[in-house]
């Protein structure tokens, strides 16, 4: 028995500074989840092959199933909670995705923002190539990923903060 | 007007802001994590349980068969499933033991811990060993169901026959995989009976399940939709069995108990799509007409029946698709095998005979030299005709028009001259192949009959309406197709409609969200239970026509707070005429189907064997659109799922085990493997539908794999008959194929 | 998540002195943790081996990519995020970024190392076959010093490797510039992206323009044997021919010796056989047609 104590993790989520008591191996998917309530990243596999899992550290997109919580300690975290700019007005992504039925059953929706968010910063005006790929990583199942591209690309034309309609 | 319009979904936002709860989001106080101990053989007697380890074993909850109220059985259409398995397991990973705990860690060391010694028993394997009966599994003969469609004389066309065309087609199992894995919270107690919150598409159906396990009465029983992501018929029956056993634990722990599965779990223990084979014998005329179809159709329902039946049933209605020919035999049978049962999966049944079918004409068309699509014409079924099973067409049928329409957009006959052309050795082989079908909306035959749904719309004084029914949102829109439905129906606003979380305390029974049936059949009921509402305040002198959406909300306000509740009901209804006979399983098979042309566009890479599908032009005729991005998205995700189903997705099964239970070895397509997939309507409003809306959910699910297929067949010279087409598949084929010469 | 926290321990070392005092410690078996890409797969699944685990990820120094006159030193904590970034390699050494893209998806690359992936010793993976083409050399550090091991003599079977157990890689050395020449690189997996292999087959081909004939190679599969293999038998057939139809038979017919493919729940050993033809074919005509 390998009986680690807890550790504190310092971790900044969505803009707040945490300290967490956590294992040290513990999943960050679980550390946010569980410990922070922060329900939005979802788990869909534990394997690191959905991406429904998907979070950014310190601006990267990482799967937070694979992630041990010690990793992220002082780092930053953003999650699909932490990506809207006001409680009334939305991320040019999560409008877009509303406007273009880029998400059905939503399972997939959080991680599937963050990539796109990623990506969007990555390649402002990305081709069609560059979204297949920065989205490869994301297994939708509802979708056929056709209404998600529109999504992306639609949000590429809006400005940062720019409302859809 | 909104329906027809991209409204914004009422279900949208909580979506992508992580707000909308799924059944894992939720924690209750004291609330257990449970775990399922499972059947380590394929088949055997239980010889012993051991609860080994270092494990607090008194610490735990653990139920087994004996703590099941009997009759031990999962309740469904011959109830012949334990909830747990007692002296017998019939498949590989049937549950027999419940364990819960506070410590989630704790539990799955637990659940390991637990070592069930089981004495073997003789396995049925293939569908071929069941059909054999040499070891009976199930019943006395291994068959779940058979049916026999039978018109004309096919014997007779057959003895008379120079030439009979035969194929034999085969289809895998495939897994729902939807992204959000199974699961249950239950709290139970003899005291307040239970109650679930889960992931789920049929409130209705583990409320039923539940009240027969527990032997309760209805209203101590209540089962809550949770946001649900993905259910696609695997969370149509399954989910009970999930409730049941969480509900077990939570009984007899006295704490609330949280079941839910992860992915390697729901994918080797949960159901899959029955996989199939189909034998075709088909004697055509000289100018290319059906004369006879001979038709074989077995499915798979591994080890207990779940909904094998209709799922049987659904397959061999329509396994003669929309043609139109004199003699006709189906014969229909699911069997036994020593495997996780298999269920529901959009299309249920169909896919699996129109793969079959549609892959057998072009064979057809092949062996008499004529275009596949002229074999087509000269055989569509046409308005006032009757089918196989003896429905006499009443609504319009134009698949000649559809198939115009397809073949322009995706420049099928330029394409298929040009790359035959090109393929002369080329090292990547271009293919372009079609299917024509369509898909019954709504529950086969009787069926609909039989559920009796009902649906309540209710005003509130604050003047918004809410729409009460037990349908759940499981991603393709229906609260805001039952909105857009309420809002033209009544002249409101679409953000005056509201629809109830389905929760059977509150809603009643509108049927299970499964069989394309939701726009089509709950829909309408959910316009005669605005209707309703109307007449209500319209007889009450409160409403008269014409009025705005501001006097309707004055008068809802005036009757509820003067004379309380104004709600509405409405009670399935069938349309007029139509008749479906159970005993001769003839008739009406379905009220209104949606029929479609879709076309592939391939590329072999010869080197290699994989294929891509490079186009894929889908043109369906659904009676009315109701929102179109929504219409659209459940075309395009269809058409992705089946394409995974022609070419990805293969379940390996070692000894009645799924092997490659894991995403990373069980392949579903990623954004890089799809085409764009272009979608086009056709509208030819069927005045039953609400607004004339049919269903269309699965109907994409049933022409993807044989247009596929007959791609692969144009750019590569092999017959491709069964399905997934892996590389390794076309390959075999290939080298076969040459060594035939 | 199926792993019992409490049978495992994990730390992470400010500094690589501090990292291989603990894994020189007989006492406890120390294993290193990079990106955790692999690893925690296994975590997840209740298989990875319980016990005591270091997290690399603090020791910056073995993170990123130096070159000094041709030679290229990447550090074992370099992601195929840097790889993919790094002009100077993908004009150099362009396999590698070939072989990163193929590897998982953004996330993946995100977190997973070169070093960690070397580790793993996977025969399904993507680099080291790219790796071994490019003569790569292998830096190994424990409390008793530092080693230089020949990539190539690494891998002695299945996950059984060159490596103590208190011994870390820091660096992947290419010493010897192969930008003359033709690179191949092709990955035949079970789908487009985020796919494991079934078949990948890396080449370098120096092709006298004049002659045309090879006049120095190297070829390297994945998936096809228990671990990453040269193929020395394709090698030898080729070196100092001329690179025609009758060269490519002699490789397909040399390949046979090189490899060993099994039937698994990819794939079978059929296909694998047949496609590692294809793809060694396919990378002769392609150098062929580059002079």
């Amino acid at each position: 028995m390998a009986d680690a104590p807890a550790v504190d993790v310092r971790v900044t989520v969505n803009g707040h500074e945490q300290v967490v008591t956590v294992h040290p191996m513990a999943r960050l998917l679980d550390v946010l989840r569980v410990d922070l309530h922060l329900t939005g990243t979802k788990e869909g596999c534990g394997e690191g092959e959905c991406g429904a899992c998907s979070v950014l550290v310190n601006g990267e997109l990482v799967n937070s199933c694979l992630t041990p919580a010690l990793q992220v300690d002082g780092a930053s975290v953003t999650t699909i909670e932490g990506l809207a700019p006001g409680d009334d007005r939305l991320h040019r992504v999560q409008q877009a995705f509303i406007e273009h039925g880029g998400a059905q059953c939503g399972i997939c929706t959080p991680g599937m923002i963050l990539a796109a968010v990623t990506l969007l910063e990555r390649h402002p005006q990305p081709t069609d190539e560059q979204i297949r790929t920065g989205l490869s990583g994301n297994l939708c199942r509802c979708t056929g990923y056709t209404r998600i591209f529109e999504a992306v690309v639609r949000a590429a034309r809006l400005r940062p903060g720019e409302r859809a309609t | 007007m909104f329906i027809g319009r991209p409204v914004p979904r009422k279900e949208g936002r909580p979506k992508v802001v992580g707000a909308a709860r799924y059944v894992d989001d939720l924690t209750l106080p004291g609330m257990l994590f449970g775990a399922t101990v499972r059947s380590p053989a394929q088949r055997g007697r239980i010889r012993d349980v051991r609860f080994g380890g270092d494990v607090p074993w008194d610490e735990f909850t653990v139920v087994t068969a004996a703590d099941v109220p009997p009759p031990n059985r999962i309740a469904l259409i011959l109830d012949d499933q334990p909830c747990l398995a007692d002296d017998i397991v019939n498949h590989a990973e049937e549950p027999v033991v419940l364990i819960a705990h506070a410590d989630k860690s704790l539990v799955e060391r637990a659940r390991r811990s637990v070592v069930i010694d089981i004495e073997p028993l003789p396995a049925v394997h293939t569908i071929d060993e069941a059909l054999d009966a040499r070891t009976v599994v199930w019943g006395d003969d291994n068959i779940f169901k058979s049916f026999l469609v039978k018109r004309g004389d096919v014997d007779a066309v057959l003895a008379q026959a120079a030439h009979v065309i035969e194929g034999e087609y085969e289809t895998g199992a495939q897994e729902q995989l939807y992204i959000e894995p199974q699961g249950m919270i239950a709290v139970a107690s003899p005291a307040d009976g239970v109650t679930v919150w889960g992931s789920l598409q049929c409130p209705y159906y583990v409320h039923k399940v539940l009240t027969t396990l527990f032997g309760l009465p209805g209203h101590h029983v209540r089962v809550v939709q949770m946001e649900t992501g993905g259910g696609f018929g695997g969370k149509e029956e399954y989910p009970s069995h999930i409730a049941a056993h969480a509900a077990l634990l939570a009984w007899k722990s006295g704490r609330p108990v949280k079941l839910v599965y992860d992915r390697a779990e729901d994918m080797v223990a949960t159901t899959k799509r029955h996989p199939s084979r189909t034998r075709h014998r088909t004697v055509v005329d000289r100018d290319g007409r059906l004369l006879a179809m001979d038709i074989d159709f077995v499915l798979d329902g591994g080890a207990y029946c779940t909904l094998s039946p209709v799922v049987l049933s659904r397959g061999t209605l329509h396994a003669a698709g929309p043609y139109f020919c004199p003699n006709v035999r189906i014969r229909g049978r699911v069997v036994a095998t020593s495997t996780p049962p298999h269920g529901a999966f959009r299309g249920f049944g169909a896919p699996q005979s129109l793969f079959a079918l549609e892959r057998h004409m072009n064979v057809v068309a092949d062996a008499i030299g004529i275009a596949p699509e002229e074999l087509r014409r000269r055989n569509f079924i046409k308005q006032d005709q009757t089918s196989a099973v003896g429905q006499v067409m009443r609504e319009p049928v134009e698949m000649d028009l559809l198939l115009d329409r397809a073949l322009v957009l995706s420049d099928y006959r330029e394409k298929a001259a040009r790359f035959r052309e090109a393929n002369r050795g080329a090292r990547i082989r271009k293919g372009i192949g079609f299917a024509t079908f369509m898909h019954g909306a709504g529950f086969t035959g009787s069926g609909e009959v039989h559920l009796a749904s009902v649906v309540d719309v209710e005003a509130t004084a604050e003047g918004r309406v809410r729409v009460l029914a037990a349908s759940t949102e499981i991603g393709q829109g229906t609260n805001t197709i039952f909105s857009q439905i309420v809002a033209d129906t009544l002249g409101l606003d679409y953000e005056d409609v509201d629809v109830a979380q389905p929760d059977t305390a509150m809603v009643p029974n509108s049927g299970p969200t499964v069989a394309s049936r939701t726009a089509m059949v709950v829909g309408r009921m959910v316009e005669m239970a605005a209707r309703s509402i109307r007449r209500t305040l319209v007889d009450a002198g409160l409403l008269s026509e014409p009025y705005t959406a501001a006097a309707f909300k004055a008068a809802c306000r005036e009757y509820v707070t003067t004379r309380g509740a104004l709600r509405g009901s409405s009670r399935y209804e069938p349309p007029p005429g139509v008749h479906w006979d159970d005993e001769k399983y003839e008739g009406d098979a379905y009220g209104a189907y949606a029929w479609a042309v879709y076309v592939a566009e391939v590329s072999v890479d010869t080197a290699t064997f994989e294929t891509r599908v490079d186009d894929f032009v889908a043109v369906q005729e659904v009676g009315k659109v109701i929102h179109p991005v929504l219409a659209a998205g459940q075309i395009e995700g269809g058409v992705a799922q089946a394409i995974g189903y022609a070419l990805y997705e293969h379940v390996v099964w070692r000894d009645g085990r799924m092997a490659n239970a894991q995403m990373t070895n069980y392949i579903m397509p990623t954004s890089m493997d799809l085409p764009p997939i272009r979608v086009y309507f056709e509208e030819r409003p069927y005045a039953y539908g609400p607004f004339g809306a049919k269903g269309i959910g699965e109907l994409p699910m049933d022409g993807v794999a044989p247009a596929i297929a007959n791609a692969i067949e144009h750019a590569m010279g092999v017959r491709v008959d069964r399905i997934p087409i892996t590389p390794e598949a076309l390959m075999t084929a290939c080298e076969a194929a040459a060594i035939r010469g | 998540m199926r792993a019992y926290l409490p049978a495992y321990d994990l730390r992470a070392p400010e500094t690589l002195r501090e990292a291989l005092t603990l894994m020189g410690d007989r006492a406890r078996r120390w294993r290193p943790l990079a990106g955790g890409t692999d690893l925690m797969v296994l975590f997840d699944a209740g298989t990875l081996p319980e016990g005591h685990y270091l997290g690399l990820w603090k020791l910056t120094e073995l993170r990123g990519i130096h070159e000094i006159g041709g030679a290229f030193a990447i550090g074992a904590l370099t992601t195929y995020t840097d790889i993919l970034h790094d002009a100077r390699l993908a004009r150099s050494f362009p396999l590698l970024g070939r072989a990163a893209a193929e590897t998982g998806g953004v996330a993946t690359q995100n977190r997973g190392t070169v070093g960690g992936n070397i580790a793993n010793a996977s025969p399904a993976a993507d680099t080291p076959p790219a790796l071994l083409v490019y003569d790569a050399e292998l830096e190994l550090h424990s409390v008793r010093g530092t080693r230089r091991v020949s990539y190539d003599r690494f891998h002695r079977g299945y996950k059984d490797m060159d490596l103590g157990p208190d011994e870390l890689i820091t660096r992947i050395h290419l010493p010897r510039p192969h930008g003359v020449g033709f690179h191949y690189y092709r990955k035949v997996g079970t789908r487009r992206a985020q796919a494991i292999s079934k078949v990948c087959l890396a080449a370098w081909i120096d092709l006298d323009p004049k002659a045309r004939t090879i006049r120095d190679l190297r070829v390297a599969v994945n998936s096809v044997a228990p671990m990453v293999t040269r193929c020395r038998h394709v090698e030898d057939a080729l070196r100092g021919r001329a690179c025609d139809t009758a060269a490519a038979h002699a490789a397909v017919d040399a390949l046979t010796r090189d490899i060993a493919p099994i039937d698994d729940v990819r794939s079978t050993a059929n296909y694998r056989r047949h496609v590692a033809s294809r793809l060694l074919e396919e990378a002769l005509e392609s150098a062929r047609g580059s002079v």
